[in-house]
């Protein structure tokens, strides 16, 4: 039997031989636990079919001014709202320091398309829905989204201006693929 | 046998739990200085073993039932949905499948190696017990997880086997129908299937360790089949077993891997890649191949209540074993007689295996019966009379004793 002070050299390098075999075999079946765990912790990803959902085209020309639309995007809904001359003026003219969150109209929209705003109609706060896409919806007191969970108050380029939200409404990637649709994703 | 000391934990924080919850002084005697025979072989590996399939089914199983949908509609896509588009869950799902098999392999070899040497006989009787309550609960897990995936062979295997509650006279039907909780297998069958299939391994995880605790107050048994009678005969679990039993775990996981990646299908049947058909039953219906040779005693005889009773009994023998087989020698080793009929018995159950595959026609249905009759004379007449006429072998004195005495 292999005597417990035996030792085994290795680039030169002398180390007990138990050393090494316990040293080994542990690091052996940590690496192979963990190549094990990774399948199984990568399953609960999303799968190749929620994957596939991940870009949306939507044909925008039906939009009047004035008006907006709601469309799911990964499972989101997406507001698309057509901005009238008014709107798009207020959310320029907003100085930066009576935001919480700063960011310009222009860092929000696409140049040459700034009567278009699209952002994930998701409240930052605690995620629930806010109101003002509908006619009829309460708008809040910036012409823009309500919360009406916890009451917080979009402006009309969906940057938070009062209540509990910390971020403004967040806009998805999307582009242009004319005049007519985008592409959310 | 020498009594436990527990030891004294120098580190403080282990100190202080230890007071409270003494988990760290029971894995010390139980995982560390728990003494095991020095001559146990590696049939005594097949217990571990089993425990890692277990351990195998329950984590891959939670795994899939985050994507699994038990709706008579959907259960099938939503099993294709796994093998196509889930991240890995074609391997979990092959992990999972083929684990059923790899379990009872590993289980069946288990219990013959309690049968050869003994396991059950005084004063392993509750061991042996829960063992086999083990068993029987497997078996129901293993059915109702073939049903989940509601292919053809799912459907139609459970209407048979929830059928075979009809053959009780009077109840029967209103029985099946409260199974099935419809007039036949249907969605709420499904439903509840699934729910008893998270259900009955959770019992399976707690009866084993119940297995655990009864084999630790008795110790293990060991290829001789005699007591331990002093601390010369035991070596202690750590390192001996611990390294041993990681060993034998690696030889069994690629004996499992080769199956789970090379042959994936290799254990299942075509038609149950079909969707459920209730309207059409499959040309040739066979369950799984650890369900067989219950399958051929169930076609033993001309009779629905006799073929069932006989199938029930072919399982339920297994309790009564310490009462059937009183030789007072444990061991196969030492009873020369034994020896053949068990290797006889051995043969007789993978023959009846083979029977439950063909079809229900001569000369398989002769050629069942006649194993079946052979299946228990082997339990209710040969081993009564080995009892009686067989001379056993002189028994060594002790374990030890055969390896101090060659030195």
């Amino acid at each position: 039997m292999a005597d417990a002070d035996d030792t085994i050299e290795i680039l030169g390098l002398t180390y007990p031989r138990r050393d090494f075999l316990i040293y080994g075999s542990v690091g052996l079946g940590a690496a192979g636990v963990a190549l094990v765990a990774w399948p199984f912790i990568d399953s609960m990803n999303p799968a190749a079919d929620q994957r596939a959902l991940a870009t949306k085209k939507v044909d925008i020309s039906a939009i009047e001014e004035g008006q907006a639309i709601t469309v799911m995007w990964q499972g989101k809904p997406v507001f698309i709202r057509h901005r009238t001359a008014s709107d798009i003026e207020e959310a320029e003219n907003t100085p930066l320091s009576q935001l919480k969150d700063p960011q310009t109209d222009a860092e929000r929209v696409k140049p040459g398309h700034e009567q278009w705003l699209i952002v994930v109609g998701i409240c930052t706060h605690l995620g629930c829905i806010p109101l003002g896409q509908k006619p009829g919806d309460p708008k809040g007191d910036f012409n823009g989204w309500f919360c009406p969970c916890h009451g917080s108050h979009y402006d009309t380029s969906a940057r938070a201006r009062k209540g509990p939200a910390p971020r403004n409404l967040a806009v998805p990637p999307y582009e242009f693929l004319d005049d007519q649709t985008i592409q959310i994703g | 046998m020498s009594t436990y000391t527990p030891p004294q934990w120098n580190n403080k924080y282990v100190s202080w739990f230890d007071k409270r919850l003494p988990a760290i002084t029971l894995m010390h005697k139980h995982l560390i200085v728990y003494p095991t025979p020095r001559n146990i072989n590696y049939w005594w590996c097949f217990g571990v073993a089993s425990a890692m399939a277990l351990v195998i089914m329950l984590l891959t199983g939670i795994f899939l039932a985050m994507y699994y949908v038990a709706d008579t509609r959907l259960a099938f896509d939503s099993v294709e949905r796994i093998m196509r588009d889930v991240n890995y869950g074609w391997l979990l799902r092959y992990l999972h499948m083929n684990g059923a098999s790899l379990f009872f392999i590993l289980v069946y070899i288990h219990m013959f190696r309690g049968l050869y040497f003994g396991s059950f006989k005084a004063p392993r009787e509750v061991l042996w017990w829960i063992g086999v309550t083990i068993l029987f609960l497997m078996i129901m897990t293993a059915f109702m997880g073939y049903v989940l995936p509601w292919g053809n062979m799912s459907f139609w295997g459970a209407t048979v086997i929830t059928s075979l509650a009809t053959a009780i006279p009077g109840i029967g039907q209103p029985l099946v129908e409260w199974i099935w909780g419809a007039h036949s297998v249907d969605q709420p069958t499904l439903n509840r299937f699934f729910a008893w299939h998270y259900l009955f391994p959770i019992i399976i995880a707690a009866l084993a360790f119940v297995h655990m605790w009864a084999l630790h107050e008795v110790k293990s048994g060991n290829p001789l089949g005699i007591d331990i009678k002093g601390p010369r005969d035991t070596i202690p679990f750590h390192p001996y077993h611990t390294v041993k039993d990681l060993y034998f775990l690696t030889i069994v996981l690629i004996f499992f891997s080769y199956f789970v990646f090379f042959s994936p299908n290799f254990f299942a049947e075509a038609d149950n890649y079909v969707p459920a058909n209730p309207l059409l039953t499959p040309p040739h219906i066979v369950p799984e191949w650890y369900f067989l040779p219950f399958y051929a005693i169930l076609r033993a005889v001309d009779s629905k209540l006799g073929g069932v009773l006989l199938m029930l009994a072919s399982i339920l023998v297994l309790y009564i074993m310490p009462y059937l087989d009183r030789s007072p020698v444990r061991s196969g080793s030492f009873r020369p007689l034994f020896r053949w009929a068990f290797w006889i018995f051995v043969a007789d159950c993978l023959f009846l295996g083979w029977l439950g595959a063909q079809l229900a026609e001569e000369p398989y249905i002769t050629l069942i019966r006649i194993a079946t009759v052979i299946y228990f004379a082997y339990f209710f007449v040969v081993l009564p009379l080995l009892n009686k006429y067989e001379k056993p072998d002189p028994l060594p004195d002790s374990i030890s004793e055969p390896v101090t005495s060659r030195a």
